[in-house]
């Protein structure tokens, strides 16, 4: 397959445990059979994709954001920079600048408009990056150190990461963060197309609902993939059509799929009638963003 | 009165249908806080009358007015946040990249970009099926703003259960590791994880517990479709055990919990046999947990 310009595929959903993983993992390996591909793992919350894959560590690096530094010696205490900020990360409290690094947007407003260069932008850790390599599958995750509350940086780097090292590369697939917030905003937000995983059940169905206002802000070519088929309503399935969404494809609810997940096992070669499922998303998703449909 | 956190690391594992069980049965004397405002559900099992409703609006956004602009350029090159491009000759902000920093607007030498309020959400204080209240929102799209959201449900949650005197507030966790979560759990007197005996459920608890480590707080666990995965299931016991966990109860794979969901009932509504026991047991465990 030679494809005229690369593929940029985001795997998400509104609602957690919907099966985003599992979609992702297996699609990326089915690929894989034939192509070089990428998968991504932008959950740095929670990133799971990995428990699915043993490869071989080809890359490994630290991931920083800026943040402001006090250097007492240069600061005459003019109080612009807790002025300056909207976050509150910077305080004077009496003759001191107080810096709360997990409250930073890494703006440089405080450090840019300081008279005296008293709050130079230093690196502060964030996560680590990992690169993975099976055949002709890259995988690369980032997992977000605990105590840090700011995902949206080490995403947007992880992103960075994959648009430098693999642009060669013709598909890529980003497994999302769940929600509908600013976290699955940055995950999405280069994406050529949109995948969002649900379940035909009443939770699933609004969490779809938020899913699909979220990717119509941002403008984007989606379609559903409905997982646990066969569990729950139709609802969602009267939803897309009234909503005129396109549904690429069902996959059975069958406790043995649960099963070979639950041990971080792909499912795909064991049931043919997926195997054809996700030729049928990858044929989709090829042809809505080169045909121009969707 | 008390505050108990049910929060989950991984999203599917059960979570809000569990904590909607424990609300069902605690009944008048719980104040139910939903602070998964990300993809907020409980109120589609709680029957809320949305008595309340009030608009929440927390940080900021650039927006420039253009009949001033000189095109200067001076706020596009600050914006670290690639939200300010030029669009036939006229500067303008993407909000939803924006991130409300104001630096741009500080640097304008016409003074013509101004920071708006930012709309980040609605938030309810509604009358519950159980006979008590609950107190929910949902956060806007793309809004980067939901820890404090998640504070807000919580403080109005808290006053309430204050002034009417109530047991317990129960508060349904969002999923991650991230600020809405550090926001479910600050001030809370007992954690209870839920977990699936999946690879992913159990690497999502161990992260989560490392962040509930650090609050100091009580926690127990709870492990759902425990007999899809016997293997991972003795694995997560282990964890309990070497951590102190209190393990509450162990629920079976059970499709009623889809079923209750359709009919828009609690599991202990809908199931009448070992489902109802279990998660009966698991609440009397927590309250006498939480008591001492």
């Amino acid at each position: 397959m030679t494809n005229p310009k690369p593929l940029k595929i985001a795997i998400a959903s509104g609602k957690g445990g919907t099966g985003k993983t599992t979609l992702s993992t297996n699609l990326a390996a089915f690929i894989a059979e034939q192509d070089e591909v990428v998968l991504v793992d932008l959950d740095v919350e929670e990133p799971n994709s990995g428990l699915f894959f043993n490869g071989i560590l080809t890359h490994e690096e630290d991931i920083f954001k800026m943040i402001p530094q006090w250097d007492e010696s240069k600061c005459t205490l003019c109080g612009i920079c807790p002025k300056v900020c909207n976050y509150h990360a910077v305080i004077q409290l009496g003759p001191t600048i107080l810096v709360f690094p997990e409250l930073c947007h890494s703006c440089y407003a405080c450090s840019e408009l300081c008279p005296v260069d008293a709050l130079p932008m230093i690196p502060k850790k964030t996560g680590t990056l990992r690169d993975f390599q099976i055949e002709k599958l890259h995988f690369v995750e980032s997992h977000l150190d605990i105590g840090e509350e700011q995902a949206v940086p080490l995403i947007s780097k992880t992103k960075k990461y994959v648009a430098r090292k693999y642009s060669h590369v013709s598909i890529t697939i980003f497994d999302s963060p769940p929600g509908t917030s600013c976290l699955v905003m940055e995950a999405t937000k280069d994406a050529d197309f949109v995948i969002l995983v649900t379940e035909p059940t009443p939770f699933g169905l609004h969490d779809l609902s938020l899913a699909v206002e979220t990717m119509r802000a941002l403008k984007k070519p989606f379609g559903v993939v409905v997982n646990r088929y066969g569990i729950g309503n139709d609802e969602v399935i009267h939803y897309c059509r009234e909503e005129n969404i396109s549904i690429l494809s069902k996959i059975p609810n069958k406790r043995k799929i649960a099963e070979l997940y639950s041990s971080g096992k792909l499912m795909y070669r064991d049931f043919p009638e997926v195997k054809h499922s996700l030729s049928d998303i990858l044929d989709y998703c090829i042809t809505a963003v080169r045909g121009g449909i969707a | 009165m008390k505050e108990i956190v049910v929060i989950s690391g991984k999203g599917g594992t059960g979570k809000t249908s569990i904590t909607a069980s424990f609300a069902m049965m605690g009944g008048s004397d719980v104040v139910v806080a939903d602070c998964d405002v990300d993809a907020a559900d409980m109120h589609l099992l709680m029957q809320p009358d949305f008595n309340f409703s009030e608009d929440f609006y927390s940080g900021e956004v650039a927006f420039v007015d253009q009949s001033n602009c000189i095109s200067c350029g001076k706020c596009e090159d600050v914006c670290r946040f690639d939200a300010i491009s030029v669009k036939k000759n006229l500067y303008v902000v993407d909000p939803l990249s924006c991130e409300g920093c104001g630096y741009c607007a500080r640097v304008c030498p016409t003074k013509t970009i101004v920071n708006q309020e930012r709309l980040a959400g609605k938030w309810f204080i509604s009358k519950i099926k159980t006979g008590s209240i609950m107190v929910h929102a949902r956060l806007g799209i793309g809004a980067d703003n939901s820890g404090k959201l998640v504070a807000k449900v919580k403080n109005e949650a808290k006053e309430i259960a204050m002034e009417e005197r109530k047991g317990f507030i129960l508060v349904d966790g969002s999923p991650g590791i991230g600020c809405p979560v550090v926001s479910s759990l600050s001030g809370a007197n007992f954690v209870v994880l839920v977990t699936e005996t999946s690879v992913s459920g159990l690497h999502d608890l161990k992260r989560v517990y490392e962040l509930v480590k650090k609050f100091n707080i009580k926690a127990g666990c709870i492990i759902n479709k425990a007999d899809v995965n016997p293997e991972k299931c003795s694995e997560i016991e282990q964890f309990l055990k070497e951590n102190e966990i209190v393990h509450l109860t162990d629920l079976p794979y059970n499709e009623n919990f889809t079923r209750a969901m359709v009919k828009g009932q609690t599991i202990v509504e809908y199931d009448h046999g070992e489902l109802k026991e279990l998660l009966n047991d698991g609440w009397e465990k927590i309250k006498n947990l939480v008591a001492n």
